[in-house]
């Protein structure tokens, strides 16, 4: 079962260094370490499988010998493949696909232009200036904050980095017919964005108390010819979107590819999706050398299920002085029951696939969690987050409704970026974090969406 | 007591349990518990002379050259009182070995009529302790063993704990579908601990190399899926079951059951003559107690469909 594979590269120059490709290399190093290193080589060559090699210009050390993730698809204990019999061929199809496709140049050009040109990136990494200044302490001291501008991709929003990547991948899979699952609409509309492009069958699974939430989305998915069903069972939101997927999934596995829009779901896709998505912190660390001759010292990014934190946090897992936090929804608070703060208050199972934190009752049933933003109304998280919580990699906290709704607010005012509610939670966290920052801290915020979907819920809150 | 008297009083006291305002399922389970106690030494005493096993169920079944008939329900829905009874009325009805289900929030591999059924049974209250105590009563005045159909999580929850409770109430068996086989080696380990039978499903889809692997790893019986997709009554049974069956007869002298979409007498015979050891009824059972109008009217129903299905079989 192990797919061991061994790729030996030239050192790749500079025209056709894909973010992807690189970035998937490295990511198969065996060995997870968390003492300081210095400045990587850029010439990331040989991937091997064995545990026991070591990786160029590296020093094994007593660190732990992790894969992220291993052969079997585990974080540590989390992830893994719990689905019904019926998906594992696909799945075992679906990962040796993506695994050839790694090493295919046609591929990533494909997908290099198809991100420049259609996508719009790079995304710019943006000096938040009076963000910046708002959190300056009294003697003039504070940290500086950046935002990663993924809310100006097409579609507005980041979701669209993976669901190009696997639309092409599903092309290669001779897949015609995709269905998604969708929450906030953003992962349906850029599904739906990338069906039209390709010329696939699109259907997208939505909560019926989702679609009523975000009507606009629901539109726009149609508009782009994709069909939008409604699902009406369990509390038909978010995780029952994703459970009606799976099972049209089981039903039509021969045909079709499941676009999962995040971090979660069984192997490959978490490792899948971050891949797809690693592109955001490649560009981070690139854009950071050019403007201050750096690293980013924090990272700041929303979780819903965890797609937009992880593609910003991989390329930086290894830089252990690098902090990462990740920014959950507290909803109406905590303790109110009416959350979706996974990694604070849930406990390890299994949802849709994988082992990891989620929100369950006292009789493992899962239950529907809470919050204003659709988009992080998820009662699981991606397996990789646990690990990194339980690693104390990561650091995870959680935001309230109300809290968010501020942020929102706030960088409006102060930016005149109107960010999505989601990302909301993230800026609010800065409210926490910066008044503990040194002066000159640089702080990278994943601005993972634009707020006009959001607007007509704003009204419904906020005096304006 | 409830297990000395002739089978109809016992019927009757039962009814008459339920029924109380503080019956044994009312939905807080707190009043189950002394009413478990009591009759817990008895209910072991009964267990361990009971039934057979799964897999002597159908050694049993092949030295006298029948096929396995194997019904599934969903506990809890329209409530534990009417799955008691179905479970007695299945069992009375011909049924070597029945299936019960856990209702569970997000049950991926079931269709329409299981998730409502589910959603059902979650919504009166049902769960993991009361279907316990349920089981407790009724497993004794069974002459067939109970495989567990549960999804994975609940059974994470508490695990240690899981297979030793079911144990004590008499399942013999379990049938976990969000399981595959690289990942059932804590829940084998445990299974076998406790001498539970952990039943593993094949597909369409599976190839022959890991159906291998499956139908040797298997304890009680082999799950064969008869199609690519959940539960659900489909018109027909594919005919790929009939190639994957022999298939799966060239590797394996094991029993292979036959599940999912079938739902009428004509299927039941066709699956049969194909070579299955058993056949396996859920959806259309679960249909019927679903949609009746009373619960009485349900029991009847499922009664004669049951008989109808079983006499596909002789």
């Amino acid at each position: 079962m192990a797919a061991a594979f061994t790729t030996t590269t030239p050192a790749p120059n500079s025209s056709s260094s894909s973010p992807f490709l690189n970035h998937f290399r490295s990511s198969q190093s065996p060995l997870l370490q968390f003492k300081k290193t210095g400045p990587k080589p850029l010439t990331i060559s040989c991937v091997i499988a064995k545990p026991s090699s070591v990786q160029m210009g590296s020093v094994q050390d007593e660190s732990s010998v992790l894969q992220r993730p291993d052969s079997l698809g585990r974080f540590g204990k989390y992830g893994g493949k719990y689905v019904p019999e019926t998906l594992m061929y696909a799945l075992t199809e679906l990962e040796s696909a993506f695994k050839a496709l790694a090493t295919d140049h046609e591929f990533q050009k494909e997908l290099d232009g198809i991100l420049k040109d259609y996508v719009g990136r790079e995304s710019p990494l943006y000096f938040a200036e009076r963000l910046t200044e708002h959190y300056k302490r009294p003697n003039g001291e504070g940290p500086e904050i950046y935002l990663k501008r993924e809310d100006l991709n097409h579609t507005g929003a980041h979701k669209i980095n993976n669901a190009v990547a696997q639309a092409l991948l599903a092309k290669k899979l001779g897949k015609e017919r995709i269905i998604a699952e969708t929450g906030a609409g953003q992962h349906g509309v850029a599904t739906a964005t990338v069906c039209a492009r390709f010329g696939l069958k699109c259907i997208i699974y939505m909560g019926a108390q989702d679609m009523e939430r975000q009507a606009l989305n629901v539109f726009r998915m149609k508009l782009l010819g994709a069909e939008v069903r409604a699902v009406h069972s369990g509390t038909a939101t978010l995780k029952d979107a994703t459970s009606e997927a799976i099972r049209d999934w089981v039903t039509n596995v021969e045909t079709t590819h499941y676009i999962l829009g995040s971090v979660a779901g069984p192997h490959p896709y978490p490792m899948m999706v971050r891949e797809f998505h690693a592109v955001i912190g490649k560009e981070t660390r690139k854009q950071a050398l050019e403007k201050w001759g750096g690293k980013p010292d924090v990272l700041v990014a929303c979780v819903g299920g965890g797609s937009n934190a992880m593609g910003l946090f991989h390329e930086f897992v290894d830089d252990k002085e690098v902090r990462l936090i990740g920014v959950e929804a507290a909803g109406f608070g905590l303790d109110s029951g009416k959350h979706a703060a996974t990694l604070t208050k849930g406990e390890v199972g299994v949802l849709h696939g994988a082992m990891s934190y989620l929100l369950q009752d006292d009789d493992g049933q899962i239950i529907e969690p809470h919050s204003i933003s659709a988009g992080l109304d998820y009662p699981g998280v991606g397996p990789e987050h646990s690990f990194l919580k339980d690693l104390g990699r990561a650091e995870y906290y959680s935001i309230t409704d109300e809290e968010a709704l501020e942020a929102f607010k706030r960088l409006s005012r102060l930016e005149g970026i109107i960010p999505a509610l989601e990302t909301s939670h993230a800026l609010a966290y800065l409210e926490k974090l910066c008044p503990t920052l040194p002066n000159g801290t640089k702080v990278v915020l994943n601005c993972s969406g634009r707020g006009d979907k959001d607007v007509h819920t704003a009204i419904k809150y906020l005096q304006v | 007591m409830a297990i000395s008297t002739p089978k109809s009083t016992t019927f009757l006291k039962l009814r008459s349990q339920y029924n109380k305002p503080n019956s044994l399922f009312h939905l807080n389970s707190q009043t189950c518990i002394p009413f478990s106690l009591k009759s817990s030494s008895m209910a072991t005493h009964a267990v361990a002379s009971s039934t057979l096993g799964l897999s002597e169920t159908f050694a049993k079944l092949k030295k006298e050259g029948k096929v396995a008939f194997i019904p599934y329900i969903t506990a809890g829905d329209p409530d534990l009182s009417t799955t008691a009874e179905a479970l007695k009325v299945l069992g009375s009805c011909g049924s070597d070995i029945i299936e019960l289900g856990v209702p569970y929030s997000d049950p991926l591999a079931d269709g329409p009529v299981i998730q409502a059924a589910a959603t059902r049974a979650l919504a009166r209250g049902t769960n993991f302790d009361s279907i316990l105590n349920m089981l407790n009563e009724v497993v004794p005045q069974l002459s067939c063993p109970i495989a567990l159909f549960t999804y994975y999580n609940p059974i994470l929850k508490r695990i240690e704990k899981f297979m030793v409770t079911v144990k004590e109430v008499g399942v013999h068996g379990l049938v976990v579908p969000d399981v595959p086989l690289e990942e059932t080696e804590i829940l084998r380990r445990e299974a076998s601990k406790h001498k539970i039978e952990l039943v593993l499903l094949t597909t369409p889809t599976t190839p022959k190399e890991r159906m291998k692997s499956i139908v040797e790893a298997t304890e009680g019986f082999l799950y064969l899926v008869s199609s690519i997709g959940v539960t659900g009554a489909r018109a027909s049974v594919s005919g790929k079951v009939q190639s994957l069956l022999k298939e799966i007869k060239a590797e394996s002298s094991k029993p292979v059951a036959v599940g999912f979409g079938i739902s009428q007498p004509e299927h039941v015979k066709q699956v049969a003559g194909w070579g299955a050891d058993g056949v396996i009824v859920g959806s259309a059972m679960v249909k019927i107690l679903g949609d009746a109008k009373s619960s009485e009217e349900g029991l009847k129903e499922l009664a004669e469909f049951t008989k109808s299905l079983k006499s596909a079989l002789l």
